[in-house]
């Protein structure tokens, strides 16, 4: 599946100041590892060591947290976009 | 003259320049605004502060801003209110209610983006944006008016008509979003990446805006007589206000202004039907997992807390709790406050004092101790919420004969 990934700001580093990337994945884990394949350094930014996304990143796909759905095992279906946002903001 | 170092990440000690930007650019953790507390030290003085104004500018020197540049609309520096009816009910001797409903928009938020919009001024913006339950919205539309600057104001659709008409009055841009406010934060932090012109007090330059609630704790030792409470009970919701308040007492401590900066007991009071913070401090959780809010209490429904861990690691360090209370709760608790203490709060403060009788019921507040509960924001704004659980006792025609006839239960002296 084709999906749209939306950097933030502070990752844009790391994709010479591109805030889309497009890359094909079937879940949510796949679209990190495709990413950190085309932009290594991505990866250990988003995930510690063990895998889990990291505490201060936020992941939504299709505008819902991933928290809520499967986690990085969420499937991806074409054309959604998976938004990579820093957690700290608002209140 | 300020005391302010630099920007540094809560998390891993990384240093950033003092301007527009949140988070850690390695772990995407929180940045703070680190001082230098030598040089604070010989900035202020007990005197110092007596004798500056009655609002929060009194501790300008203690703030990441330039006094003169400041958009001023007097925030702050509101009452301490012995509160010795509710003491009683509640069987508790020393108890005091924060008044902050008393702000120029009727909510503690004055105090933080009074800082973090000065701070935007300072730093060169011309627009003012920001995600809100309805407090933030009113502060920046107001302030952003008082500065000339433009300003996006970003809401849930569902929020109370006060709150959006005392938003809308103002006159900037007011974009009702069709979804939760985890939706709009969402939406926002996705923005401040593409719009990096525009000052979003609650994301690119929040380290500023939260910093101002630093005055509640501030304000309180100087009216207690520059003294720390035993036992302070806050308001969660990203959980910014709790850690900048525990920060706030401890700076007193490292200022040499009180003696007792890092003893006070520090509890939270959040809302069953958004209660992530509440439901880790029962449960143990070493993580905070984000929930779908729903409650009355709309000023405090943020699912996914910012700051909900470093609220939860500060309660469980100092000795607090947390309780997380049922919407009757919240509604007995703003009648309770009303009909006790002469203070109508919103819905917030319903929370907060529903969960001050749950604590103090339970002992966790003790009858001895010097307790604190911030009533953070006015009842104006959510009059709704009250439903119909209060109105006229009777509806009479103008005549004695009909004041007469009424029976004991519709006239109570």
């Amino acid at each position: 599946m084709s999906v749209t990934v939306r950097i933030p700001t502070q990752l844009r580093e790391l994709t010479s100041g591109q805030g889309e990337i497009t890359v094909e994945a079937d879940t949510v884990r796949e679209a990190i590892d495709q990413l950190n394949s085309a932009h290594p350094g991505i990866g250990e930014r988003l995930l510690d060591d063990s895998g889990n996304l990291r505490r201060f990143v936020n992941l939504f796909l299709a505008e819902e947290d991933v928290r809520f759905l499967e986690g990085l095992d969420t499937p991806i279906t074409a054309g959604q976009t998976l938004s990579v946002v820093p957690a700290v903001a608002g209140g | 003259m300020t005391a302010v170092e630099s920007l540094r990440c809560r998390e891993c000690g990384r240093t950033y320049p003092v301007e527009a930007r949140h988070v850690c650019d390695f772990c995407f953790g929180p940045l703070e605004v680190a001082y230098d507390y030598d040089k604070m030290r010989a900035l202020v003085s007990k005197e110092s502060i007596a004798a500056g104004p009655p609002n929060m500018w009194r501790y300008a020197e203690m703030l990441p801003i330039h006094l003169p540049s400041v958009i001023d609309l007097s925030p702050g520096f509101t009452p301490l209110v012995r509160a010795t009816r509710l003491g009683q009910h509640l069987g508790l001797d020393n108890l005091y209610l924060k008044d902050d409903t008393r702000n120029p928009t009727g909510s503690f938020k004055d105090r933080v983006v009074a800082v973090a919009l000065s701070k935007a001024l300072e730093l060169g913006f011309k627009v003012a944006a920001c995600a809100s339950t309805g407090n933030l919205a009113n502060s920046v539309a107001a302030h952003a008016a008082r500065a000339g600057m433009a300003s996006v104001v970003f809401i849930p659709r569902d929020l109370e008509a006060t709150k959006i008409a005392m938003t809308a009055v103002f006159d900037g841009n007011l974009i009702a979003v069709d979804g939760s406010y985890d939706d709009v934060n969402r939406l926002c932090a996705e923005l401040a990446s593409e719009r990096p012109d525009w000052a979003f007090v609650n994301v690119n330059v929040r380290p500023y805006y939260s910093e101002g609630s630093r005055t509640l704790a501030f304000e309180v030792a100087e009216q207690l007589g520059w003294r720390a409470p035993d036992h302070v009970v806050v308001p969660i919701a990203s959980g910014s206000q709790l850690t900048k308040i525990h920060k706030g007492f401890h700076e007193l401590g490292l200022l040499g202004l009180i003696e007792d900066g890092d003893s006070v007991r520090v509890s939270g009071a959040q809302a069953a039907g958004c209660g992530p913070v509440a439901t880790a401090f029962e449960t143990g959780a070493d993580s905070i997992r984000p929930v779908r809010a729903n409650t009355i209490a709309k000023s405090l429904a943020i699912g996914n807390p910012a700051d909900g861990w470093y609220a939860l690691e500060i309660v469980r360090t100092s000795g607090g709790a947390i309780e997380g209370v049922s919407d009757p709760e919240v509604i007995d608790g703003i009648r309770l406050l009303a009909r006790t203490e002469g203070i109508f709060a919103e819905t917030a403060g319903g929370v907060t004092i529903a969960t001050l009788c749950r604590l103090a019921a339970k002992g966790i507040v003790r009858r001895d101790e010097v307790v604190v509960a911030y009533i953070t924001g006015s009842g104006l704004k959510t009059v709704e919420a009250l439903g119909d659980t209060v109105g006229p006792s009777a509806t009479i025609k103008p005549t004695l004969e009909a004041f007469n006839a009424l029976t004991s239960e519709e006239i109570n002296i």
